[in-house]
């Protein structure tokens, strides 16, 4: 078989803070303020040496947790920003889902959509005229399709938009997180297609948090972390390794430099990290069991009360809870000089399955309330169902919704 | 086998790729066509717009020029030699605003999808020239009830009018690059469109100068170009020196506007 895509030591390294001057203004001022210091060097490793070939027909999945560098990946493959070193040799004609339906306008009417998507995502006039009744039938919008999409229900939206993505045939399909919108059924229909495609010999790129649509869907998967490559191989293999692993969470945080931890005058952060029962460092948790927030910190000056507080948020950031140190001892308790580690267990069977972050403060409340510090998403954990049946899904195998998952205490009496 | 796309760090200052722009030659053909759809959607009078502009602003140079200042030097009828040069503006200006925004319009697509970046301004500078049919038919009806005689020359018109879009090209499609970096173009551009067109025979004639400073203005690329627009239209004598001094600027500004843009594109998904 023909390699398709060779990627050799592709790195990408963006400028920070010095460099983007959003205004003449500051460009100007950092010029006049030192103009033969150069510009501040802060720079971010998205991408350090990566190398991989994706053969005719093969099916990859990439993972990684946030800033892996999985989107400067795909955002390179498919030439919307170039590396800073590296070089990629693409066969065939690429095709690109980076978001479904992105350069639809909500003015336009669905039809005139599908021409306009279709030529932004590559497709020549003829084809689209050629495949156009096929679009409006996978779609379903039928009746619709003179209206301005912005009239469209985001279901409808989304079919369409989808409908004209899947219609495009690329020698190379990259698809981002797809799947991550829309209903169950169209999330199916979604994966379906993509199937479809790989099983015509295609080429397909697909990342994704979900683990168990990269083990369906690829046939091999590379694991990203901190802009490297650290697992590489049968896609099943490497989302279990993976998910076993805390390389792809950032479980642990340290604050080796004093003058940058988070810190007050009374107290600062030395470190967080995600553990498990025996106290060790794990990113990746089975959802029996308790899962314990702990961080380290140095007291500065004796004299306050200093509660940890932390706030767990879910993939899609949303807010679901915030505990803090309530206990008996601690609570009215003033803390002397010195270090300290305080650990906050969550308890097991009260988590959904995904990814979590976490927020770190330490605040005082009595005799008023002063936040030390607060840190976002300083560490991160991922959740899984073993899927044995004594979880809370019971024998269910699908996609479960809901922010949390508690197991709970069931009672059922045959009164008649 | 098909073909080979090699990505490697760029950055490179002669490499135009216009290769590329012609293989997605239908792509700015559809963006094109999106942007004069949209372009009078959700307004009530719709395209009138685009005749009301040209019509009020030449009414209101009328009755400045014709009662309380006189141009003497005008061998045709005010209000026509005003309609010529506003057409002509009203179109460079509002493509160079509309380009200029153009990129940082479409961040969706930009930090999205891959395609030949030049398309947007592009698309945004060629979507404007609906404006300038609407314009140009009014200039004809203006023309008939005035019973302008027409000479070879008017076979020219249409060159002055492809030099002036190649002109809206070259700064609409440099500060669109420039844009993407530094907003400031977004605050600036209005007013140093406007001081332009003071500068420019838009509605007065440059004869009203001294032939010194005729000279100087002739550098102003627009100058050359209302000027033998003018002269294609009415049958006046062209005047070769700013004209040549036009054609000049123009494509040296294009090449440099290319130039800059080509070298900026790889930043603009990082930076926009």
């Amino acid at each position: 078989m023909t390699t398709v895509i060779k990627v050799e030591n592709l790195s990408k390294v963006y400028k920070l803070g010095g460099a983007n001057h959003n205004s003449l203004r500051d460009a100007l001022a950092s010029f006049v303020r030192k103009p033969f210091a150069g510009r501040k060097k802060e720079e971010l490793h998205a991408l350090k040496n990566v190398s991989f070939e994706v053969k005719e027909g093969e099916t990859l999945g990439i993972i990684g947790n946030n800033g892996a560098g999985k989107s400067t990946l795909l955002k390179i493959l498919s030439r919307i920003t170039k590396p800073t070193t590296g070089v990629v040799e693409l066969c065939g004609r690429v095709g690109s889902l980076l978001e479904v339906g992105t350069g639809f306008h909500s003015e336009l009417s669905g039809r005139e959509n599908i021409y306009l998507n279709g030529a932004i995502l590559g497709m020549k006039r003829t084809e689209i005229e050629n495949k156009f009744d096929e679009i409006v039938a996978f779609s379903e919008i039928e009746k619709f399709l003179d209206t301005p999409v912005k009239h469209y229900s985001s279901g409808m939206y989304m079919r369409l938009a989808f409908a004209v993505a899947a219609h495009l045939e690329p020698e190379i399909l990259i698809v981002d997180e797809v799947l991550a919108v829309g209903d169950h059924a169209f999330q199916k229909k979604c994966l379906n297609k993509m199937q479809d495609v790989s099983q015509s010999g295609r080429t397909v790129l697909f990342v994704s948090h979900d683990m168990s649509a990269i083990s369906r869907i690829c046939n091999r998967a590379i694991a990203l972390s901190g802009g490297k490559i650290v697992l590489e191989g049968d896609s099943a293999d490497v989302t279990r390794e993976y998910l076993s692993t805390s390389w792809g969470m950032n479980a642990e945080k340290i604050y080796e430099n004093a003058s940058n931890a988070p810190e007050s005058e009374f107290v600062r952060l030395k470190k967080a990290r995600i553990i498990n029962e025996q106290g060790e460092t794990r990113g990746s948790h089975d959802i029996r069991n308790r899962i314990g927030i702990e961080i380290t910190y140095e007291v500065l000056q004796s004299g306050k009360i200093l509660l940890p507080n932390y706030q767990v948020y879910n993939e899609g950031r949303v807010h679901l809870f915030t505990i803090q140190d309530v206990s008996k001892e601690w609570k009215p308790r003033e803390k002397e000089k010195g270090e300290y580690v305080s650990v906050g267990w969550i308890p097991g069977n009260l988590m959904a399955e995904g990814n979590f972050f976490v927020n770190i403060a330490v605040v005082t409340h009595l005799p008023t309330t002063i936040v030390h510090f607060h840190v976002r998403e300083v560490v991160s954990f991922d959740v899984t169902d073993p899927m044995t049946g004594d979880t809370a899904r019971g024998d269910f195998g699908g996609k479960m919704d809901g922010a949390v998952r508690p197991l709970v205490d069931w009672e059922t009496r045959i009164v008649k | 086998m098909q073909e080979t796309i090699k990505i490697k760090p760029g950055n490179s200052w002669l490499n135009l790729d216009l290769k590329d722009l012609w293989i997605y030659r239908e792509l700015l053909y559809f963006m094109t066509w999106r942007d004069v759809k949209i372009r009078y959607k959700q307004t009530t009078i719709g395209v009138f717009w685009a005749v009301l502009q040209p019509v009020l602003t030449t009414a209101i140079f009328t009755i400045i020029f014709s009662s309380f200042a006189r141009f003497d030097s005008i061998n045709v009828p005010y209000p026509l030699f005003a309609l010529s040069g506003i057409l002509v503006w009203l179109y460079v200006n509002t493509s160079i605003t509309m380009a200029s925004n153009s990129l940082i319009g479409n961040t969706n697509l930009v930090t999205k999808i891959y395609f030949p970046r030049l398309i947007v301004p592009i698309a945004a500078t060629l979507s404007g020239l609906i404006d300038l049919l609407f314009g140009i038919f009014l200039l004809v009806l203006l023309m008939l009830y005035y019973g302008v005689n027409l000479t070879w020359q008017i076979i020219f018109a249409p060159v002055f009018v492809l030099l002036a879009i190649l002109l809206t090209l070259a700064f609409g499609t440099l500060f669109s690059a420039v844009n993407v970096r530094f907003r400031d173009v977004k605050f600036a551009l209005p007013f140093a469109l406007q001081i332009w067109m003071f500068l420019s025979p838009v509605f007065y004639p440059l004869e009203i100068l001294s032939e010194k400073w005729q000279a100087f203005f002739a550098l102003n690329p627009l100058t050359g170009i209302l000027q033998g627009f003018r002269a294609s239209l009415f049958g006046t004598p062209f005047d070769w020196f700013s004209i040549s001094l036009s054609v000049a600027l123009t494509f040296i500004l294009f090449m440099l506007a290319l130039l800059v843009f080509k070298r900026m594109e790889d930043d603009f998904a990082d930076l926009i």
